[in-house]
Protein backbone atom coordinates (compact mmCIF):
# COMPACT_ATOMS: atom_id res chain seq x y z
CA UNK A 1 0.00 0.00 0.00
CA UNK A 2 0.98 3.67 -0.89
CA UNK A 3 1.31 5.90 2.18
CA UNK A 4 2.26 9.26 2.62
CA UNK A 5 4.86 9.93 4.90
CA UNK A 6 5.36 13.52 5.64
CA UNK A 7 4.14 16.88 3.97
CA UNK A 8 6.47 19.94 3.16
CA UNK A 9 5.54 23.41 3.19
CA UNK A 10 7.73 25.85 1.71
CA UNK A 11 7.91 28.95 0.06
CA UNK A 12 8.44 29.22 -3.35
CA UNK A 13 9.94 32.51 -4.01
CA UNK A 14 11.42 33.15 -7.36
CA UNK A 15 14.05 35.33 -6.19
CA UNK A 16 15.65 31.93 -4.51
CA UNK A 17 15.80 30.34 -7.76
CA UNK A 18 17.34 32.99 -9.54
CA UNK A 19 19.64 33.22 -6.47
CA UNK A 20 20.53 28.66 -7.12
CA UNK A 21 20.67 29.67 -10.84
CA UNK A 22 23.36 32.53 -10.51
CA UNK A 23 25.33 30.87 -7.80
CA UNK A 24 24.49 33.71 -5.47
CA UNK A 25 23.76 31.03 -2.10
CA UNK A 26 27.07 31.82 -0.53
CA UNK A 27 26.10 36.10 -0.56
CA UNK A 28 25.20 36.39 3.05
CA UNK A 29 21.58 38.29 2.45
CA UNK A 30 20.95 34.56 0.66
CA UNK A 31 22.92 32.23 3.44
CA UNK A 32 20.69 33.58 5.99
CA UNK A 33 17.76 31.67 3.74
CA UNK A 34 19.70 28.50 2.31
CA UNK A 35 20.93 27.63 5.61
CA UNK A 36 17.77 27.33 7.11
CA UNK A 37 17.11 24.28 4.41
CA UNK A 38 20.66 22.28 5.22
CA UNK A 39 19.07 20.04 7.85
CA UNK A 40 15.76 19.80 5.86
CA UNK A 41 17.76 18.18 2.69
CA UNK A 42 19.91 16.07 5.10
CA UNK A 43 16.42 15.09 6.08
CA UNK A 44 15.42 14.30 2.10
CA UNK A 45 18.27 12.28 2.07
CA UNK A 46 17.72 9.90 4.50
CA UNK A 47 13.57 10.04 4.24
CA UNK A 48 13.98 9.13 0.06
CA UNK A 49 10.11 9.17 -0.54
CA UNK A 50 9.68 7.07 -4.01
CA UNK A 51 6.88 9.82 -5.01
CA UNK A 52 6.15 13.96 -4.10
CA UNK A 53 3.23 15.56 -4.65
CA UNK A 54 3.91 19.22 -5.30
CA UNK A 55 0.72 21.44 -4.50
CA UNK A 56 1.56 24.74 -6.03
CA UNK A 57 0.81 27.80 -8.62
CA UNK A 58 1.53 28.46 -11.51
CA UNK A 59 2.14 32.45 -11.97
CA UNK A 60 1.66 33.54 -15.29
CA UNK A 61 4.15 31.09 -17.32
CA UNK A 62 2.00 28.14 -18.36
CA UNK A 63 -1.22 28.93 -17.38
CA UNK A 64 -2.72 32.15 -18.57
CA UNK A 65 -5.86 33.85 -18.03
CA UNK A 66 -7.26 31.79 -21.10
CA UNK A 67 -7.89 28.70 -18.39
CA UNK A 68 -7.79 29.26 -14.69
CA UNK A 69 -8.75 25.85 -12.78
CA UNK A 70 -9.09 25.82 -9.71
CA UNK A 71 -7.40 22.03 -9.07
CA UNK A 72 -5.37 20.69 -12.27
CA UNK A 73 -3.38 17.46 -11.50
CA UNK A 74 -0.54 16.81 -13.41
CA UNK A 75 -1.04 12.86 -14.93
CA UNK A 76 1.66 13.27 -17.27
CA UNK A 77 4.81 11.17 -17.57
CA UNK A 78 7.43 14.29 -17.77
CA UNK A 79 7.34 17.79 -16.43
CA UNK A 80 9.71 20.12 -18.18
CA UNK A 81 10.47 23.38 -16.36
CA UNK A 82 7.98 26.15 -18.08
CA UNK A 83 9.94 29.19 -20.07
CA UNK A 84 8.81 32.17 -17.61
CA UNK A 85 9.72 34.82 -20.34
CA UNK A 86 13.54 34.56 -20.31
CA UNK A 87 14.45 30.66 -20.87
CA UNK A 88 13.01 27.41 -18.50
CA UNK A 89 15.00 27.36 -15.43
CA UNK A 90 17.90 25.27 -15.65
CA UNK A 91 16.31 22.34 -13.46
CA UNK A 92 15.60 18.37 -14.05
CA UNK A 93 12.46 17.84 -16.37
CA UNK A 94 10.39 16.16 -13.15
CA UNK A 95 9.19 12.62 -14.22
CA UNK A 96 5.80 11.93 -13.39
CA UNK A 97 4.11 8.92 -11.43
CA UNK A 98 1.16 8.86 -14.54
CA UNK A 99 -0.51 5.57 -12.85
CA UNK A 100 -0.99 7.16 -9.38
CA UNK A 101 -1.94 10.33 -10.48
CA UNK A 102 -4.60 8.76 -12.59
CA UNK A 103 -5.36 7.05 -9.55
CA UNK A 104 -5.66 9.95 -7.19
CA UNK A 105 -7.54 11.77 -9.77
CA UNK A 106 -10.23 9.14 -10.01
CA UNK A 107 -10.56 8.63 -6.41
CA UNK A 108 -10.86 12.29 -5.03
CA UNK A 109 -13.18 12.95 -8.70
CA UNK A 110 -15.71 10.29 -7.31
CA UNK A 111 -15.26 11.87 -3.89
CA UNK A 112 -16.67 15.06 -5.24
CA UNK A 113 -14.07 17.08 -6.11
CA UNK A 114 -13.34 18.11 -9.64
CA UNK A 115 -9.92 18.23 -10.95
CA UNK A 116 -8.46 19.47 -13.82
CA UNK A 117 -6.46 16.54 -15.51
CA UNK A 118 -3.48 17.41 -17.61
CA UNK A 119 -1.52 15.29 -19.43
CA UNK A 120 0.91 17.72 -20.89
CA UNK A 121 1.91 20.27 -18.15
CA UNK A 122 4.78 22.45 -17.67
CA UNK A 123 5.44 24.04 -14.44
CA UNK A 124 7.25 27.10 -13.08
CA UNK A 125 9.48 28.28 -10.10
CA UNK A 126 6.08 27.79 -7.83
CA UNK A 127 7.44 23.91 -8.19
CA UNK A 128 10.94 23.85 -8.74
CA UNK A 129 12.11 26.03 -5.85
CA UNK A 130 10.63 24.43 -3.50
CA UNK A 131 12.26 21.11 -5.09
CA UNK A 132 15.45 22.76 -4.89
CA UNK A 133 15.39 23.95 -1.51
CA UNK A 134 15.01 20.23 -0.32
CA UNK A 135 16.88 18.66 -2.73
CA UNK A 136 19.69 21.21 -3.63
CA UNK A 137 20.36 22.37 -7.09
CA UNK A 138 20.18 20.10 -9.99
CA UNK A 139 20.55 20.85 -13.19
CA UNK A 140 18.84 19.94 -16.83
CA UNK A 141 20.32 16.67 -16.87
CA UNK A 142 20.20 15.30 -13.81
CA UNK A 143 17.07 13.93 -12.03
CA UNK A 144 14.99 15.31 -8.95
CA UNK A 145 14.99 12.00 -6.46
CA UNK A 146 11.71 11.05 -6.87
CA UNK A 147 8.53 11.05 -8.80
CA UNK A 148 6.31 14.01 -9.16
CA UNK A 149 2.92 14.65 -9.34
CA UNK A 150 2.06 18.31 -9.63
CA UNK A 151 -1.39 19.88 -8.26
CA UNK A 152 -1.42 23.49 -9.66
CA UNK A 153 -3.80 25.47 -7.42
CA UNK A 154 -5.55 28.75 -8.65
CA UNK A 155 -4.31 31.27 -6.27
CA UNK A 156 -3.98 34.31 -8.61
CA UNK A 157 -7.53 35.02 -9.35
CA UNK A 158 -9.93 35.87 -6.59
CA UNK A 159 -11.22 33.38 -5.05
CA UNK A 160 -8.68 30.62 -4.70
CA UNK A 161 -10.62 27.42 -3.15
CA UNK A 162 -11.30 28.10 0.46
CA UNK A 163 -8.85 26.79 3.36
CA UNK A 164 -11.72 23.92 4.17
CA UNK A 165 -12.08 23.15 0.89
CA UNK A 166 -8.26 22.83 0.64
CA UNK A 167 -8.25 20.85 3.98
CA UNK A 168 -11.08 18.04 2.87
CA UNK A 169 -9.26 18.01 -0.80
CA UNK A 170 -6.10 16.96 1.45
CA UNK A 171 -7.89 14.35 3.37
CA UNK A 172 -9.29 13.09 -0.36
CA UNK A 173 -5.70 12.62 -1.57
CA UNK A 174 -4.55 10.62 1.88
CA UNK A 175 -7.64 8.32 1.19
CA UNK A 176 -6.87 7.75 -2.15
CA UNK A 177 -2.44 7.24 -1.98
CA UNK A 178 -3.81 4.59 1.00
CA UNK A 179 -5.81 2.87 -1.84
CA UNK A 180 -2.75 2.70 -4.12
CA UNK A 181 -1.99 -1.00 -3.79
CA UNK A 182 1.94 -1.09 -4.64
CA UNK A 183 4.08 0.32 -1.68
CA UNK A 184 5.42 3.47 -2.49
CA UNK A 185 6.19 5.72 0.30
CA UNK A 186 4.61 9.06 -0.88
CA UNK A 187 5.29 12.87 0.35
CA UNK A 188 3.19 15.96 -0.31
CA UNK A 189 4.69 19.61 -0.36
CA UNK A 190 2.46 22.75 0.52
CA UNK A 191 4.49 25.78 -1.37
CA UNK A 192 4.17 29.39 -1.45
CA UNK A 193 3.71 32.04 1.31
CA UNK A 194 4.31 33.15 4.02
CA UNK A 195 2.73 36.78 4.06
CA UNK A 196 3.52 39.00 1.68
CA UNK A 197 1.82 41.41 -1.02
CA UNK A 198 3.80 42.18 -4.30
CA UNK A 199 0.73 44.63 -5.73
CA UNK A 200 -0.32 48.08 -4.79
CA UNK A 201 0.45 50.51 -2.78
CA UNK A 202 0.47 48.38 0.31
CA UNK A 203 3.10 46.30 -1.01
CA UNK A 204 5.78 44.52 1.01
CA UNK A 205 3.60 43.79 3.63
CA UNK A 206 5.10 41.21 5.96
CA UNK A 207 3.07 40.18 9.32
CA UNK A 208 5.67 37.89 11.36
CA UNK A 209 3.20 37.40 14.14
CA UNK A 210 0.61 35.60 11.67
CA UNK A 211 3.07 33.45 10.09
CA UNK A 212 4.29 32.41 12.98
CA UNK A 213 0.62 31.84 14.48
CA UNK A 214 0.16 29.83 11.31
CA UNK A 215 2.75 27.50 11.36
CA UNK A 216 2.12 26.60 15.09
CA UNK A 217 -1.59 25.95 14.28
CA UNK A 218 -0.50 23.41 11.05
CA UNK A 219 0.20 20.86 14.21
CA UNK A 220 -2.06 22.23 17.31
CA UNK A 221 -5.02 22.80 15.79
CA UNK A 222 -5.29 22.77 11.70
CA UNK A 223 -9.28 22.62 11.49
CA UNK A 224 -8.62 26.32 13.17
CA UNK A 225 -6.66 26.87 9.83
CA UNK A 226 -9.04 25.86 7.91
CA UNK A 227 -11.85 28.25 8.75
CA UNK A 228 -9.77 31.34 7.80
CA UNK A 229 -11.76 33.58 5.50
CA UNK A 230 -9.68 34.36 2.64
CA UNK A 231 -10.57 38.33 3.69
CA UNK A 232 -8.18 37.54 6.83
CA UNK A 233 -5.03 36.08 4.80
CA UNK A 234 -5.54 39.02 2.51
CA UNK A 235 -5.63 41.96 5.05
CA UNK A 236 -2.96 40.02 7.99
CA UNK A 237 -1.25 38.18 4.96
CA UNK A 238 -0.98 40.28 2.28
CA UNK A 239 -3.10 40.10 -0.94
CA UNK A 240 -0.73 37.51 -2.36
CA UNK A 241 -0.43 35.73 1.00
CA UNK A 242 -3.38 34.44 -0.03
CA UNK A 243 -1.58 31.89 -1.69
CA UNK A 244 -1.22 29.94 1.76
CA UNK A 245 -4.35 28.00 1.25
CA UNK A 246 -2.13 25.61 -0.26
CA UNK A 247 -0.54 24.59 2.94
CA UNK A 248 -3.84 23.20 3.94
CA UNK A 249 -3.71 20.55 0.98
CA UNK A 250 -0.55 19.27 2.40
CA UNK A 251 -1.68 19.13 6.35
CA UNK A 252 -5.12 17.80 5.12
CA UNK A 253 -3.20 14.71 3.76
CA UNK A 254 -1.32 14.10 6.97
CA UNK A 255 -4.39 12.99 9.39
CA UNK A 256 -5.23 14.16 12.38
CA UNK A 257 -2.51 14.50 14.62
CA UNK A 258 1.40 15.30 13.13
CA UNK A 259 4.70 15.85 15.01
CA UNK A 260 6.95 18.97 13.78
CA UNK A 261 10.21 17.81 12.84
CA UNK A 262 11.88 20.89 11.48
CA UNK A 263 11.11 24.54 10.79
CA UNK A 264 12.99 27.90 9.62
CA UNK A 265 11.38 31.41 9.35
CA UNK A 266 12.81 34.26 7.98
CA UNK A 267 12.51 37.68 6.74
CA UNK A 268 12.94 38.76 4.12
CA UNK A 269 13.94 36.54 0.67
CA UNK A 270 12.82 39.44 -1.86
CA UNK A 271 9.30 40.75 -0.79
CA UNK A 272 8.87 38.12 0.99
CA UNK A 273 8.73 35.79 4.58
CA UNK A 274 9.81 32.45 3.93
CA UNK A 275 8.66 29.70 5.86
CA UNK A 276 9.50 25.97 6.38
CA UNK A 277 8.08 23.08 7.71
CA UNK A 278 8.21 19.24 8.13
CA UNK A 279 5.44 17.37 9.60
CA UNK A 280 5.47 13.38 9.88
CA UNK A 281 2.28 11.77 10.51
CA UNK A 282 2.06 10.94 14.40
CA UNK A 283 2.85 7.17 14.80
CA UNK A 284 -0.17 5.55 16.34
CA UNK A 285 0.77 4.33 19.66
CA UNK A 286 0.49 0.97 18.56
CA UNK A 287 -0.39 -1.20 15.63
CA UNK A 288 -2.49 -4.38 15.74
CA UNK A 289 -0.52 -6.55 13.36
CA UNK A 290 3.25 -6.05 13.69
CA UNK A 291 3.80 -7.07 10.50
CA UNK A 292 7.52 -8.21 9.60
CA UNK A 293 7.99 -4.58 7.66
CA UNK A 294 7.72 -2.96 10.89
CA UNK A 295 9.81 -5.05 12.59
CA UNK A 296 12.56 -4.15 9.96
CA UNK A 297 11.67 -0.45 9.90
CA UNK A 298 12.35 -0.24 13.71
CA UNK A 299 16.24 0.22 13.78
CA UNK A 300 15.90 3.51 11.18
CA UNK A 301 13.36 4.50 13.13
CA UNK A 302 15.36 4.81 16.48
CA UNK A 303 18.11 7.25 13.89
CA UNK A 304 15.36 8.96 12.78
CA UNK A 305 14.28 10.21 16.35
CA UNK A 306 18.29 10.82 16.86
CA UNK A 307 17.71 13.16 13.62
CA UNK A 308 14.93 14.96 14.86
CA UNK A 309 16.28 15.73 17.85
CA UNK A 310 19.21 16.86 15.82
CA UNK A 311 17.44 19.46 13.63
CA UNK A 312 15.58 20.58 16.21
CA UNK A 313 18.65 21.64 17.77
CA UNK A 314 19.63 23.28 14.67
CA UNK A 315 16.68 24.46 14.38
CA UNK A 316 17.46 26.69 17.16
CA UNK A 317 20.35 27.87 16.50
CA UNK A 318 19.86 28.53 12.78
CA UNK A 319 16.86 30.87 13.76
CA UNK A 320 17.68 33.94 11.70
CA UNK A 321 14.61 35.94 12.08
CA UNK A 322 14.53 39.93 11.82
CA UNK A 323 11.29 40.13 13.05
CA UNK A 324 10.51 43.69 14.25
CA UNK A 325 9.67 43.96 17.95
CA UNK B 1 -21.40 46.97 -15.43
CA UNK B 2 -20.49 48.90 -12.68
CA UNK B 3 -18.39 46.79 -10.18
CA UNK B 4 -19.98 45.39 -7.12
CA UNK B 5 -19.31 45.90 -3.03
CA UNK B 6 -17.10 43.50 -1.71
CA UNK B 7 -16.06 42.92 1.91
CA UNK B 8 -11.73 43.27 0.68
CA UNK B 9 -12.94 46.52 -0.65
CA UNK B 10 -12.21 47.89 2.52
CA UNK B 11 -8.10 46.48 2.68
CA UNK B 12 -6.06 49.59 1.98
CA UNK B 13 -3.65 49.94 -0.98
CA UNK B 14 -4.68 46.38 -2.07
CA UNK B 15 -6.89 46.00 -6.03
CA UNK B 16 -8.14 42.31 -5.33
CA UNK B 17 -7.65 40.44 -8.49
CA UNK B 18 -11.19 39.07 -8.63
CA UNK B 19 -13.05 37.37 -11.10
CA UNK B 20 -14.77 40.52 -12.51
CA UNK B 21 -11.09 41.93 -12.87
CA UNK B 22 -9.90 39.05 -14.68
CA UNK B 23 -12.94 39.67 -17.48
CA UNK B 24 -12.18 43.19 -17.44
CA UNK B 25 -8.30 42.76 -17.76
CA UNK B 26 -8.15 39.89 -20.19
CA UNK B 27 -6.48 42.16 -22.83
CA UNK B 28 -3.89 43.41 -20.44
CA UNK B 29 -3.01 40.30 -19.12
CA UNK B 30 -3.05 38.56 -23.22
CA UNK B 31 -0.90 41.41 -23.92
CA UNK B 32 1.08 40.69 -20.75
CA UNK B 33 1.95 36.89 -21.74
CA UNK B 34 2.71 37.68 -25.06
CA UNK B 35 5.91 39.38 -23.96
CA UNK B 36 7.33 36.25 -23.30
CA UNK B 37 8.31 35.75 -26.37
CA UNK B 38 11.43 37.59 -27.66
CA UNK B 39 10.13 38.59 -30.78
CA UNK B 40 6.64 40.30 -29.28
CA UNK B 41 8.79 42.51 -26.91
CA UNK B 42 10.83 43.49 -29.60
CA UNK B 43 7.56 44.40 -31.67
CA UNK B 44 6.24 46.07 -28.85
CA UNK B 45 9.44 48.02 -28.58
CA UNK B 46 9.24 48.75 -31.62
CA UNK B 47 6.00 50.74 -31.65
CA UNK B 48 4.06 50.28 -28.97
CA UNK B 49 0.47 51.84 -29.24
CA UNK B 50 0.36 50.09 -32.73
CA UNK B 51 0.98 47.11 -31.05
CA UNK B 52 -1.43 47.17 -28.33
CA UNK B 53 -3.96 47.65 -31.17
CA UNK B 54 -4.27 43.64 -31.36
CA UNK B 55 -5.51 43.35 -27.94
CA UNK B 56 -9.01 44.86 -27.96
CA UNK B 57 -8.15 47.34 -24.96
CA UNK B 58 -10.14 49.93 -23.82
CA UNK B 59 -8.52 53.27 -24.68
CA UNK B 60 -7.96 53.62 -20.30
CA UNK B 61 -5.95 50.22 -20.48
CA UNK B 62 -3.66 51.32 -23.22
CA UNK B 63 -3.14 54.78 -21.86
CA UNK B 64 -2.27 52.93 -18.61
CA UNK B 65 0.44 50.79 -20.30
CA UNK B 66 1.93 53.46 -22.49
CA UNK B 67 2.60 55.43 -19.50
CA UNK B 68 3.61 52.47 -17.03
CA UNK B 69 0.74 53.47 -14.81
CA UNK B 70 0.93 50.21 -13.09
CA UNK B 71 -1.41 51.29 -9.88
CA UNK B 72 -3.90 51.78 -12.76
CA UNK B 73 -3.03 48.99 -14.12
CA UNK B 74 -4.05 46.75 -11.86
CA UNK B 75 -7.42 48.47 -11.46
CA UNK B 76 -8.46 48.27 -14.91
CA UNK B 77 -7.78 44.19 -14.32
CA UNK B 78 -4.14 44.00 -14.95
CA UNK B 79 -2.53 40.98 -12.49
CA UNK B 80 0.77 41.57 -10.74
CA UNK B 81 2.19 38.38 -12.05
CA UNK B 82 1.23 39.25 -15.45
CA UNK B 83 2.09 43.02 -15.80
CA UNK B 84 5.92 42.03 -13.74
CA UNK B 85 6.39 41.00 -17.57
CA UNK B 86 5.97 44.30 -18.22
CA UNK B 87 8.54 45.49 -16.10
CA UNK B 88 10.88 43.15 -17.31
CA UNK B 89 10.51 44.05 -20.73
CA UNK B 90 11.69 47.54 -19.89
CA UNK B 91 14.77 46.12 -18.13
CA UNK B 92 13.33 46.55 -14.72
CA UNK B 93 14.12 44.57 -11.39
CA UNK B 94 10.44 43.44 -9.72
CA UNK B 95 11.76 45.98 -6.93
CA UNK B 96 11.58 48.95 -9.21
CA UNK B 97 7.84 48.12 -9.90
CA UNK B 98 7.08 47.59 -6.09
CA UNK B 99 9.00 50.83 -5.48
CA UNK B 100 6.82 52.50 -8.40
CA UNK B 101 3.34 50.94 -6.87
CA UNK B 102 4.51 52.07 -3.76
CA UNK B 103 5.42 55.51 -4.40
CA UNK B 104 8.79 54.83 -2.59
CA UNK B 105 12.49 54.82 -3.74
CA UNK B 106 13.86 51.68 -4.81
CA UNK B 107 16.42 51.78 -2.17
CA UNK B 108 13.79 53.29 0.28
CA UNK B 109 11.81 50.24 -0.39
CA UNK B 110 14.86 47.47 -0.44
CA UNK B 111 15.53 49.03 3.26
CA UNK B 112 11.95 48.47 4.24
CA UNK B 113 12.01 44.88 3.57
CA UNK B 114 14.96 44.34 4.55
CA UNK B 115 13.82 46.09 8.12
CA UNK B 116 11.08 43.53 7.97
CA UNK B 117 8.36 44.65 5.70
CA UNK B 118 5.57 47.22 5.95
CA UNK B 119 3.76 46.66 9.21
CA UNK B 120 0.64 45.41 9.21
CA UNK B 121 -0.64 47.55 12.41
CA UNK B 122 -2.35 50.73 10.63
CA UNK B 123 -2.69 48.63 7.00
CA UNK B 124 -5.86 46.64 7.84
CA UNK B 125 -8.56 48.84 7.16
CA UNK B 126 -9.40 51.68 4.64
CA UNK B 127 -12.50 52.40 6.88
CA UNK B 128 -10.65 51.99 10.27
CA UNK B 129 -13.71 49.34 11.45
CA UNK B 130 -11.05 46.72 11.46
CA UNK B 131 -8.24 47.16 13.08
CA UNK B 132 -7.67 44.45 15.42
CA UNK B 133 -5.75 41.86 14.93
CA UNK B 134 -6.97 38.79 13.64
CA UNK B 135 -8.11 35.99 15.85
CA UNK B 136 -5.65 33.80 14.88
CA UNK B 137 -2.41 36.10 16.18
CA UNK B 138 -4.22 37.30 19.19
CA UNK B 139 -4.87 33.74 20.46
CA UNK B 140 -1.79 33.20 19.04
CA UNK B 141 0.35 29.62 19.24
CA UNK B 142 -1.24 29.30 22.94
CA UNK B 143 -4.53 28.36 21.52
CA UNK B 144 -8.16 29.23 23.38
CA UNK B 145 -7.72 26.90 26.49
CA UNK B 146 -3.77 28.39 27.32
CA UNK B 147 -5.67 32.16 26.99
CA UNK B 148 -8.37 31.34 29.24
CA UNK B 149 -5.42 29.66 31.95
CA UNK B 150 -3.53 33.04 31.00
CA UNK B 151 -6.71 35.12 31.79
CA UNK B 152 -7.35 33.39 35.21
CA UNK B 153 -3.83 34.49 35.98
CA UNK B 154 -4.35 38.33 35.75
CA UNK B 155 -5.47 39.85 38.91
CA UNK B 156 -9.00 40.30 39.39
CA UNK B 157 -8.30 44.24 38.97
CA UNK B 158 -6.93 44.32 35.61
CA UNK B 159 -9.86 41.84 34.46
CA UNK B 160 -12.20 44.40 36.45
CA UNK B 161 -11.24 47.12 34.63
CA UNK B 162 -10.99 45.73 31.47
CA UNK B 163 -14.59 44.58 32.09
CA UNK B 164 -15.39 48.23 32.87
CA UNK B 165 -13.83 49.50 29.92
CA UNK B 166 -15.91 47.11 27.63
CA UNK B 167 -19.25 47.82 29.59
CA UNK B 168 -18.46 51.54 28.90
CA UNK B 169 -17.78 51.17 25.31
CA UNK B 170 -20.89 49.25 24.77
CA UNK B 171 -22.76 52.48 26.62
CA UNK B 172 -21.50 54.61 24.15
Amino acid sequence: MAKIIAGIGSSHVPAIGAAIDNNKTEEPYWKRVFSGFEKSQEWMRETKPDVAIVVYNDHASAFSTDLIPTFALGAAAEFPPADEGWGPRPVPVGKGHPDLASHIAQSVILDEFDLTICNKMEVDHGLSVPLNLLCGKKGPDEEWPFKIIPLAVNVVMYPPPTGHRCFMLGKAIKKAVESYPEDLRVVIFGTGGLSHQISGPRAGLINSKWDKAFLDNLSKDPVKLSKIPHLEYMREAGAEGIEMVMWLIMRGALGDKVDEVYRFYTVPASNTAVGHIILEPRKSARSSKPSARRSVKKAPAKRATKAKAKTRRAAASAKVERIRS
Amino acid sequence: MAREAHDYDDIPGTTVFDAQRARDGYPINSFCMSLMKEENRKAFKADEAAYLKQFNMSPEQEQAILTRDYNRMLELGGNIYFTAKLGATDGHSFQHLAAVMTGNTQQGYADMMLAGGRNVDGNRSRTGKHNRPALLTVEGSAGPKAAKAKASKTSSKTAAKAKTKSSAKKRK
